[in-house]
């Protein structure tokens, strides 16, 4: 394990040439991308954390022609904003890694599922693809990319959502299974990965799958985008090698009286100052990259109200424990705090969010008592007082 | 300026006449006219084959799917927890007072609209909003007083 913040520079690294690396995957047999993908112990950097190459290799064995490809640029969790800087800076890397991952895997056709919040980065984006349209056709790789605009909806970011809406259809979750990579888009099997992890491809390629490997700790791999934001003099994007606790995070990226770290955007876990020795960024927590530094100045009755604000807005309403928990949750710590239900009352609230946990749909309500357990639990003064 | 239904007509030829093609029509179509009204709705309804509820149950999913009239600009502040945090609250009541408006209305002659929206992906630099596409971050009263008079001084 690291006890040491170790900062890295491979995505946004100017002085790689990413055509160039490309053509060193493409010297790869397909089987042997997708091996070498695998090897390297790249987890998908959305949130979930599934690793690229089993998904890849899942859906390559899938019967029939028909596949895509959808590089998920929806990033609506609050505190992240990487996916945007990627898209910004480095384009070049993430078309080439969804290159890289229809030649794997010979799908033919891709989308940028782009968050409506970024329209403004369409034309940007799109003569970035019409080049890469043209560069790839000398590595004899018939595949064609599309831009698909969101209009915004936080849980159009879940993958199953995210199809639903690309069908023109209210942005519901599906039941899974079955996953998208056996039924997809318009029914065909269909690779989902986030901007970062198609990037990410890029890099293993650059260094070696042996040599990615050796970065991070035993469960994560790689170096990974940190999006901070809050009581920070450094707020922005970090490239960062994973496996760094919370506590040298915070004494590199506090304000020196960092209160708490929300690790993992809304749906991930608030870790109070005592917590910050033992918790290690990314290991059961969400992948996602979000890390947000409130310092004693912060109310964090407050934050968690916003939060459930948010999920109270953002559910899609299909199902009832989420539609009508994330509402009875926020009514429930607004009646603690104006006294008008007893402080006991917060435990009620905890089984509550747990119960969502186990019968949601999707991960907006299963994860809602993420954040909602850990600051009631951490800060139970707080949100009598 | 020709009839939206022309408008439709001509989205549906770019895009297709399938169920998919939903989502970037209605998204043309509110650039356009700022909203969805009923009647452009029933219009994609007829035109894509599907019953206009259908057409309606996916536009009122989407938050920037406006079905209710609009201005022509739209004021969307974030209200996320980082934003927040750096004072979206005066930025919010700064621009109430400038525009006469609160949350959720529109300008008497119909030029803008002013919403609060969900993270932007611009917490470091917040407080953050949209105006249309257009972003706008680090906001102070005096930078919405900046911005706002450019709005407002453009003609029509
Ligand atoms: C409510 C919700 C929102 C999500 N939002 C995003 C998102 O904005 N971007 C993203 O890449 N994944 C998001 N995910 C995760 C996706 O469902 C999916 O796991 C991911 O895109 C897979 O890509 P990866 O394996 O490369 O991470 C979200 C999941 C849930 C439950
Ligand atoms: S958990 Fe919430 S967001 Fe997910 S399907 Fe159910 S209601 Fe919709
Ligand atoms: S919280 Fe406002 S942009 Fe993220």
């Amino acid at each position: 394990m690291n006890t040491n913040i170790n900062k890295l520079e491979y995505i946004f690294s100017k002085d790689c040439d990413d055509n160039q690396v490309l053509a060193k995957a493409l010297s790869f047999s397909n089987d042997e991308v997708i091996e070498e993908l695998i090897k390297s112990g790249l987890r998908g950097r959305g949130g979930a954390g599934f690793p690229a190459g089993l998904k890849w290799k899942f859906t390559a064995t899938q019967p029939g022609d028909e596949k895509y490809i959808i590089c998920n640029a929806d990033e609506g969790e609050p505190g992240t904003f990487k996916d945007r800087e990627i898209l910004t800076q480095v384009p070049k890397k993430v078309l080439n890694g969804m290159a890289l991952c229809a030649y794997g895997t010979g799908i033919k056709k891709g989308y940028i599922y782009l968050r409506g919040e970024y329209k403004y980065l369409v034309s940007h984006l799109q003569k970035n693809i019409d080049e890469f349209h043209e560069e790839i056709k000398k590595y004899g790789i018939d595949f064609n990319i599309d831009i698909f605009l969101g209009s915004g909806a936080y849980v159009c970011g879940e993958e199953t959502a995210l199809i639903e809406s690309m069908e023109g259809k209210r942005g519901e979750p599906r039941n899974k299974p079955p996953y998208p990579n056996t039924v997809g888009y318009l029914g065909k099997p269909t690779i989902v990965n986030n901007v970062e992890t198609f990037a990410s491809t890029m890099i293993v390629f650059r260094l070696g799958a042996e040599n990615y490997k050796k970065l991070g700790t035993q469960d994560q791999h790689g170096s990974k985008l940190f999006s901070i934001s809050g009581d920070s003099p450094k707020e922005g994007v970090h490239e960062i090698e994973l496996g760094m606790s919370v506590e040298d995070f915070v004494r590199e990226f506090g304000d020196g009286d960092t209160k708490a770290v929300q690790v993992g955007g809304v749906s991930g876990f608030c870790i109070p100052r005592k917590g910050f020795k033992n918790a290690i960024i990314g290991e059961g927590n969400p992948t996602g990259g979000s890390t947000m530094i409130f310092n004693s100045s912060r109310s964090m009755y407050n934050v968690l109200h916003n939060f459930l604000d948010f999920f109270a807005e953002e559910s899609c309403g299909q199902c009832t424990p989420c539609r009508v928990g994330c509402q009875q949750l926020l009514k429930g710590i607004e009646a603690v705090k104006s006294g008008e239900k007893p402080k006991e009352y917060l435990d009620q609230l905890i089984k509550l969010s747990k119960t969502m946990q186990i019968t949601s749909k999707c991960g907006l309500g299963q994860s809602v008592t993420n954040s909602f357990t850990s600051i009631v639990e951490n800060f139970r003064e707080e949100m009598i007082y | 300026m020709n009839s939206t239904k022309e408008f439709i007509k001509e989205l549906s030829e770019k895009y297709g006449k399938e169920r998919k093609s939903l989502m970037p029509i209605l998204q043309k179509i509110v650039e356009r006219n700022s909203y969805l009204s009923v009647d452009a709705m029933r219009e994609v309804a007829q035109i894509l084959d599907i019953s206009a509820a259908e057409v309606y149950g996916t536009a009122s999913f989407f938050s920037f799917l406006d079905t209710q009239a609009r201005g022509k600009y739209k004021i969307r502040v974030c209200k996320s927890i980082t934003c927040d945090m750096k004072g979206k609250s005066e930025i919010l009541k700064t621009i109430e007072n400038i525009l006469k408006i609160k949350v959720g209305e529109t300008s008497k002659e119909g030029k803008f609209s002013l919403l609060e929206t969900n993270c932007l992906g611009w917490c470091h630099k917040g407080p953050a909003m949209l105006i249309n596409d257009e972003v706008y971050t680090e906001l102070t009263p005096e930078k919405i007083r900046n911005v706002l008079s450019e709005y407002i001084r453009e003609r029509k």
